[in-house]
């Protein structure tokens, strides 16, 4: 019998619907492409909507003395110098122009003293650079965008999902997927797709992302043919909420401790500034009462030559020094460690941290103006993913773009709170900017063929057919595991043996996927949807465990317990990950060599010391 | 450990019925946890729109005990040990399944409204306490639970009349914005309804970021819809000017 479905054609399909989707829908839009908009969820819902402290952008509002140089420097230093050189200088010369783009759309940043964009203190970056919303910049931004895009005359597929992507010859010729809401089938034909699908989360246990982290983008280009890098560097965020259970992982904002928030453990001592790499030791406040005076003079907006409290180290550093106080027996009782912003003025702390305040209240009955926090590690964020040309964002399949967090190359070895924001408008922009230069150029129309249709309506019928196996699994079951499995083999800190169980078992889990199946009808049914989402998730996690098998050295968030120091030589390459037949190729490719005028400014002595 | 007693309405379009689950108790859990605990372990097609899980996103709009509220949001300790707790759809909305509604008119409306139109020229110089107002309103995580109690829209059914409690906030958010240049007040009063509203402030009671959506955002818009349309005064210079 012939399954329906319903087509629809569209020069540009961008896929996900967060920051960087948005900005790239709007600026195909822009450039007269005809543009379809596919969103998992309802428009406005998707990750970018957490994002709390802030955008990166060098704008110098409050510190002048900031500029896209020394931007674009702490990017590639708290990124252990594996970003993609000009990705990281395309964001940190075009971020100004996004952000003030932003507030032209109508996003109401918060303000200075004297009427600009109020910029606060973040991790790894020189000066206070972080234009925000007090801590909802997210929500924001991604309204910002929503409101401009719903009058840029693009269509807009709400609750519907990708499973497949189609080529002809070697050229993206659409897509398939199908409607939550009613599971009906549909087919994109696109001359260019821009995935901008976001990260992997829900393939670990304690994590600060959505239902909608599972993969979908780098799952789909893998089985495309584009290669996925740097997949061993998964980001821990320091911070996460650890009591009561049912909250764990939900994310505290490093606006926190850039607002001066204190780190401290069972025993009250403030521990960061043990942990700082010698490297850096003289970025920081030498002691308590230089951290206080920096902090009084950023509540008060005035200058300071004092310099900032070791709490504001790069997130890699300050999440292994959290895992650590905890392991070695010093964490707070749930198993976090605690962060106190309380000392500040009741009034200011509600103003400066709205949603944390209540976040707070409202779900752990912790009034965060009266005492501390307890906070912990919690998978925040995927550095790698497909690989990119960094002017077009164009993957090595023609005609297929990808943006934002389910793209590689920008943050390297460790992203550094802000500059994911930034990437979404950013790298956006220039998706959708290639993305109709791309079309520009192509003569006639790829097509798609009928087969691959048919096999795509098959696979999405498989789980329905299983529902009577006596061996179907219940895909939560499965997931359940491939949780455990990467939080236990493939966490903050890794060694050879771990990684190869790990390995073994997601081989082992293979064949579960094979069997997972559910009942009832394709309206809203989430247990469906989970059946396809457990293979994407299932190829991140074999490529981020096999990634991190092949670095045998500390690097940024990548850290080995077996190798604990950085290695010069195996800094030059990047790991790539990419399909060969049923199996998983890895490549070692060199990193793009950096020309002279942007070498001179990363001149300090190599160092073997990861931090 | 202790069970909760959830009754959740399982169907679609609909036609349902309230099904009893026994759900084991953790510490600190919330109703969305129940559901998805059922989720993963007795029923895997139960539908519930969820994205954050941390009250910003907005999607987990559900009725508890009959009262309007974000599923994530929804303690169990705040009920009775051994309490019934009944989870339904958002009632104003057309059903697709078991929680979930179809809230696409909503996404309608928004493409109705002028969007923001700076001044031109403007130096974008502008000062925190000029802007305080409209912070505020964007604070909003549209998810319509003002939408779903506001009599107009849930018992009287006027969406071809009034857009709701969300939508004058966006208004508001766009009209007291100091770097707009446009105006809205024609169609606040005439497309948007706001005349419809008579400040009950049930949409005030349910905003789970307790925006003050009567005070703040509607009244002060009846007043300017007032002063622009009714004002006798006003009218009287108006028709002079006009004259000339």
């Amino acid at each position: 019998m012939m399954t329906n479905y319903e087509t629809h054609e569209h020069d540009v399909l961008v896929i996900g619907a967060g920051g960087a989707g948005l900005r790239a829908a709007i600026e195909a839009s822009a450039q007269g492409m005809n543009v379809g908009l596919v969103c998992k969820s309802l428009l406005g819902k998707a990750h970018t909507v957490m994002a709390e402290g802030g955008v990166a952008a060098a704008l110098g509002n409050v510190d002048p003395e900031d500029n896209w140089e020394v931007h674009f420097q702490d990017t590639m230093n708290g990124g252990k110098m594996m970003n993609n050189w000009r990705m990281a200088q395309l964001h940190a010369q075009e971020a100004p122009d996004r952000v003030r783009e932003l507030q032209e759309w109508g996003a109401v940043f918060d303000r200075t003293n004297k009427g600009a964009i109020l910029q606060r203190a973040f991790g790894g970056h020189k000066y206070k650079r972080l234009c925000h919303v007090g801590d909802r910049t997210g929500l924001e931004m991604i309204r910002t965008l929503q409101d401009q895009g719903v009058h840029r005359g693009f269509a807009v597929y709400m609750e519907c999902a990708i499973t497949k992507l189609f080529k002809d010859g070697d050229r993206v010729s659409g897509a398939f997927g199908y409607y939550r809401e009613d599971g009906r089938y549909v087919l994109f034909k696109a001359k260019a797709i821009v995935l901008a699908t976001g990260g992997v989360g829900k393939a670990f246990t304690v994590t600060s992302n959505s239902w909608e982290y599972t993969a979908d983008g780098q799952g789909l280009a893998y089985d495309a043919g584009a290669d996925l890098i740097d997949m061993e560097f998964v980001q821990f965020h320091p911070t996460g909420m650890v009591w009561p259970p049912g909250v764990r992982g939900i994310l505290v904002t490093e606006g926190v401790r850039g607002e001066g928030g204190i780190l401290t453990n069972k025993e009250g001592k403030r521990f960061m500034r043990d942990y700082l790499p010698e490297s850096t030791k003289d970025l920081f406040s030498a002691d308590d009462e230089e951290s206080k005076r920096w902090v009084d003079a950023a509540i008060a907006g005035v200058k300071t030559n004092d310099r900032r409290p070791p709490e504001l180290s790069t997130r890699d550093n300050v999440a292994r020094a959290i895992y650590t106080e905890v392991k070695e027996g010093r964490g707070s009782p749930h198993g976090g460690v605690f962060l106190d912003i309380s000392y500040q003025d009741a009034a200011r702390v509600r103003k400066k941290l709205p949603s944390m305040y209540h976040q707070f209240k409202d779900l752990a009955d912790v009034d965060i103006t009266a005492g501390p926090m307890e906070v912990g590690p919690t998978m925040h964020y995927i550095m790698g993913g497909i690989r990119v040309d960094a002017d077009s964002q164009m993957s090595r399949v023609p005609g297929l773009f990808a943006a934002g967090e389910c793209s590689g190359g920008m943050h390297g070895a460790n992203r550094l709170g802000g500059n994911s924001l930034s990437d979404l408008i950013v790298f956006g922009r220039l998706a959708g900017l290639g993305a109709a230069e791309y079309v520009r150029k192509l003569g006639a129309a790829p097509s798609i063929d009928n087969n691959d249709v048919t096999a795509a309506i098959d696979e999405m019928e498989e789980p329905f057919k299983r529902a009577s196996n006596a061996d179907m699994k219940n895909p939560y079951d499965v997931q359940k595991t491939l949780n455990q499995i990467m939080s236990t083999y493939v966490g903050i800190f890794r060694n050879k043996e771990d990684l190869e169980t790990g390995i073994a078992k997601l081989q082992e889990l293979k064949a579960d996927v094979q069997r997972v199946g559910t009942k009832g009808s394709k309206v809203y049914n989430p247990g469906w949807h989970m059946c396809r989402d457990l293979k994407n998730m299932l190829i991140a996690s074999e490529a981020i465990a096999r990634s991190a098998l092949s670095r045998e050295e500390s690097r940024g968030a990548h850290s080995r317990t077996d190798f604990e120091n950085l290695s010069p030589e195996l800094g030059k390459f990047n790991t790539a990950i990419s399909k060969d037949g049923d199996s998983m190729k890895l490549e070692k490719t060199p990193c793009p060599e950096m020309p002279e005028e942007l070498k001179k400014f990363f001149v300090k002595k190599e160092t073997t010391h990861n931090g | 450990m202790a069970e909760a007693n959830l009754k959740v309405f399982r169907g679609e379009k609909d036609s349902g019925t309230f099904e009893n689950y026994k759900v084991p108790i953790e510490e600190g859990m919330v109703v969305l946890d129940a559901i998805h605990w059922i989720q993963q372990n007795v029923d895997p097609s139960i539908a519930v729109r969820w994205n954050c899980k941390a009250a910003k996103c907005g999607s987990c709009s559900a009725e508890v005990n009959g009262r309007p509220s974000l599923l994530c949001k929804s303690r169990m300790d705040k009920f009775e040990p051994g309490e019934e707790i009944t989870v339904q759809p958002i009632k104003t909305f057309p059903h697709v399944k078991d929680l979930v509604a179809d809230v696409s008119w909503n996404y309608e409306v928004n493409k109705k409204i002028v969007p923001f139109t700076p001044k031109p020229g403007h130096n974008w110089v502008v000062y925190q306490e000029d802007i305080e107002r409209v912070q505020e309103f964007r604070k909003c995580i549209e998810c319509f639970l003002c939408q779903n109690v506001c009599h107009v829209l849930r018992d009287h059914n006027r969406k071809d009349g009034f857009y709701g409690p969300r939508f004058m906030v966006r208004l508001a958010g766009l009209e007291m914005h100091p770097v707009d240049d446009a105006n809205r007040l024609k169609m606040v009063k005439e497309d948007a309804g706001i005349g419809f509203c008579n400040i009950t402030k049930c949409c005030t009671e349910v905003c789970p970021e307790d925006i003050h959506i009567t005070d703040n955002a509607i009244i002060p818009m009846k007043e300017r819809v007032v002063d622009e349309f009714y004002d006798p005064i006003a009218k009287f210079f108006k028709s002079v000017f006009k004259a000339k």
